[in-house]
């Protein structure tokens, strides 16, 4: 029986739409830590009161123009707000762009499903994966004991469309997003691991916002990770090298599935190194201030992070997100650091593929 | 027709001369979109001595010579149009001198492009010569003789003004040197000396055929990277060029527009190579251009492109490949396309024709360009992949062809390389006493015409 998309059609443009955002939480804010604790806006607590009245009021500011889109003000937020899904819905209500237009059509464009994508769209059984569109990481799926058993889904049908919260149009996310919860629903899975940290985000914390039923359970990869070490314990050699993790801006929604990396670590003998830019106060890869055409920030941004994995004595640098590894791996393999995804540290600590030095 | 061919053994050797079918077959066409046509001959000749042989046989005989290279214009500029001989230089594929101290290379007029860069790397890294976008089993020559252009064309203009000597075989047999090579042992530079270059080059081997080349060679820094800027508005494109081209910072600047994948839909790329030494060198030049752009950025009607390491390798490479997939994306391995050069500031105009022509046609469309000199014309292309075993797409294929060298024309460009049809077009547009030199030239040089003859037939 598949999924009824007319009925969650309806039952979405019912409820679907409206951001849960509670006005009162940030009157009654003492701290407006959403906007004082932004690594790219130098404002403090006078200034940022005035400015998010404003855009409570839904008028313009200069967040909405500075804003680099990092997510972090989602993480700073303790009251369980939504700051920065409120400033995207503004930027996008008020003509903003972020980036140039070119850009914004590309991305748009991009992800628009086409034929090609079809033949991904049928077949897959549960267990399984969603690897997102990043195709190059099917061989690693499909060859790790990690992953054995999981069925993969892959391609535009199932594009989680939350990087239109970069580019100031909201309303496509959440207009495509019905689109691909429908298509993963046709599958009827009951729980989906997402390969790519952003779609684990969407379908959770960015779904929830808008009031948009997600009929399964999404999975974290690094939970599912986690899980699969636990049950191959005894065949982990411990990597004995030191690591920085470059975590992806869509984490800022889920911090609860932070502790993860470092279980993850702790199993398999990796150490991560203290630095300055970690945790909350963790650098965004650049990509998206790249895409924004903000070039001084840009170099500087990835100048500080690189400089801080050095200066830390980290030996690889750890990625969730293959856009992250895309826009840093250069940067730091220039400084000597070797960039590896997640789950391929994981495969080396299993004994599957060997550490690159 | 038989002592000839005895004749054509006698020179080259039994097994360098052939009038078998399969090798007539293969001669008789290219990849493009001209109607194929036999030779009666296919000669492989070792040294400018047998060219001469073989030039003063054609006079004697009044058989048609038609020299190939790699037979890679796509515009059937070495389809025997009349048979005759076809003369494959490929054999003379000898590397016989690197200047480094002047820069230069001579060669022999069979070494292909792949060969060269290969001879370079190799032999003298630090050096390097402008590789055309073509298959590397295009000739160096053949790329010179139809004007081409390569990856040092934005700085140092069309690959034929890189030229610094000639060996020259004439319609009538004799050999003579081009450039400073004619007076000295230096092949340094065609001035101070009137400039018989011209004679040969852009004629298609009309005039003569070239069996030795002096080529300028350039440092060849140790990086390289590439940015693409974004636009959707085509009139913006020459504004981004001028600015660009004022830093007199990149290395190359291609120019592409194609409707598939959809990331490119809508947009007009513009490919922005620079090269140094260091990455501070590198980092210097890109944020100049960056600084270049900032107006355009700052309306937001332009960007830079963000990049994936692998498709930046991919706009680096050297030849591109992905032109020569976008050649088969049809299958059937047929691809034409008109190149006119224009000014730069008649890209909008050219942009506009390009998707009239495909909508009429309902054909899909590539375009990648390439900017000459600093700024002061460029390569568009209106290409078309076809089907060659699809005869209805082959004849859409070449009425599309057609009206893309008229409108070329009409804008103010002129077709690169044109088939026979479009060098009619040209030369009806032509200044009457500009085609009138053009055909004494022909009389004086090859009275018999037997030089690949059908082509620039005034």
């Amino acid at each position: 029986m598949f999924f009824n998309l007319k009925s969650f059609i309806k039952r979405m443009s019912l409820k679907m739409g409206q951001l849960k955002f509670d006005k009162q939480l940030c009157f009654t804010c003492s701290t407006y830590d959403c906007l004082v604790k932004c690594q790219y806006l130098d404002i403090d607590r006078e200034k940022a009161r005035p400015e998010i009245m404003r855009m409570i009021k839904g008028e313009d500011s200069f967040v909405l123009h500075d804003c680099t889109t990092c997510y972090a003000c989602e993480e700073y937020c303790t009251r369980g707000n939504h700051p920065f899904f409120l400033i995207t819905d503004l930027q996008e209500q008020l003509d903003i762009l972020p980036a140039p237009k070119p850009l914004t059509t590309q991305w748009i464009n991009m992800t628009e499903p086409t034929r090609k994508d079809i033949p991904q769209f049928y077949g897959a059984t549960e267990p399984a994966i969603t690897l997102c569109v990043f195709p190059e990481h099917i061989p690693a799926v499909n060859e790790s004991k990690l992953f054995n058993e999981l069925s993969i889904i892959i391609g535009r049908y199932f594009f989680c469309q939350l990087v239109y919260l970069h580019l100031g149009k909201p309303s496509i996310t959440r207009e495509r997003l019905v689109k691909v919860i429908e298509h993963i629903g046709n599958h009827e899975f009951k729980e989906l691991v997402c390969f790519h940290d952003e779609c684990y985000s969407t379908f959770t914390t960015y779904a929830s916002a808008y009031s948009i039923d997600v009929p399964f359970k999404p999975v974290h990869l690094f939970e599912y990770l986690y899980s699969k070490l636990k049950h191959y314990e005894d065949q982990i050699s411990p990597l004995n090298i030191k690591v920085a993790y470059q975590r992806p801006c869509s984490s800022r929604l889920t911090p609860k599935m932070e502790h993860y990396v470092d279980d993850i670590f702790e199993l398999i003998g990796v150490e991560r190194v203290s630095r300055e830019y970690t945790g909350q106060n963790s650098l965004c890869c650049a990509s998206v201030i790249r895409i924004q055409q903000k070039y001084d920030l840009f170099k500087d941004n990835q100048r500080k992070n690189v400089e801080d994995m050095v200066k830390a004595g980290a030996e690889y640098c750890v990625f969730n997100c293959p856009m992250c590894y895309s826009s840093l791996s250069e940067a730091v393999t220039k400084k000597g650091i070797q960039p590896i995804m997640m789950h391929e540290l994981c495969q080396i600590a299993i004994g599957e593929k060997k550490l690159r030095k | 027709m038989e002592s000839i061919y005895y004749s054509l053994v006698n020179i080259v050797g039994e097994e360098y001369v052939s009038n078998q079918k399969e090798e007539l077959f293969i001669y008789s066409q290219d990849s493009g979109m001209m109607d194929p046509h036999e030779p009666n001959f296919v000669v492989l000749p070792k040294s400018t001595e047998e060219v001469e042989k073989i030039v003063k046989l054609s006079n004697i005989e009044k058989i048609p010579i038609v020299v190939a290279g790699g037979a890679l214009s796509l515009s059937g500029l070495t389809i025997p149009h009349q048979g005759g001989i076809i003369l494959d230089l490929i054999r003379m594929d000898k590397v016989l001198e690197v200047n480094d101290n002047s820069r230069y290379a001579i060669i022999e007029a069979g070494v292909t492009t792949g060969k060269l860069k290969a001879y370079l790397e190799r032999n003298h890294p630090e050096l390097r010569f402008s590789m055309p976008d073509a298959p590397p089993a295009a000739t160096v020559v053949g790329n010179i003789v139809i004007h081409g252009q390569g990856r040092l064309s934005q700085q140092y203009g069309f690959n034929s003004d890189m030229v610094t000597g000639l060996e020259v075989v004439l319609p009538n047999g004799e050999v003579c040197k081009i450039g400073s090579g004619s007076v000295s042992p230096y092949w340094f530079a065609i001035a101070p000396l009137p400039n018989l270059a011209g004679l040969f080059l852009g004629w298609y081997g009309t005039t003569g055929i070239i069996t030795q080349l002096g080529i300028k060679l350039y440092p060849k820094k140790k990086l390289r990277d590439v940015e693409v800027f974004l636009v959707e508005e085509p009139k913006l494109v020459p504004d981004v060029v001028q600015r660009v081209t004022f830093t007199e910072m990149p290395e190359d600047i291609f120019i592409g527009a194609q409707p598939y994948p959809p990331a490119y839909k809508d947009l007009i790329m513009i490919g922005i190579c620079i090269t140094g030494d260091t990455e501070e060198e590198l980092e210097f030049k890109r944020k100049l251009i960056w600084d270049a752009l900032r107006p355009h950025i700052d309306s937001k009607e332009g960007g830079f492109m963000v990049m994936t390491p692998e498709i930046k390798q991919e706009l680096l490479e050297i030849p591109s490949s992905s032109t020569t997939r976008f050649a088969d994306v049809l299958k059937g391995g047929g691809f034409e396309y008109c190149g006119p050069i224009i000014p730069v500031e008649k890209f909008p105009e050219a942009y506009k024709k390009l998707l009239e022509i495909s909508s009429k046609y309902s054909l899909t469309y590539g375009s990648i360009g390439r900017v000459i000199g600093r700024s002061h014309c460029m390569m568009f292309t209106f290409g078309y992949p076809f089907n060659r075993a699809d005869s209805k797409n082959i004849e859409i294929t070449k009425r599309a062809l057609y009206d893309a060298n008229v409108a070329s024309l009409e804008i103010g460009g002129v077709p690169w390389k044109p088939e026979v049809p479009a060098q009619k077009l040209i030369m009806e547009k032509m200044d009457k006493n500009t085609l009138k030199l053009m055909q004494s030239m022909k009389n004086f040089l090859d009275p018999n015409r037997i030089m690949n003859p059908g082509n620039w037939e005034v």
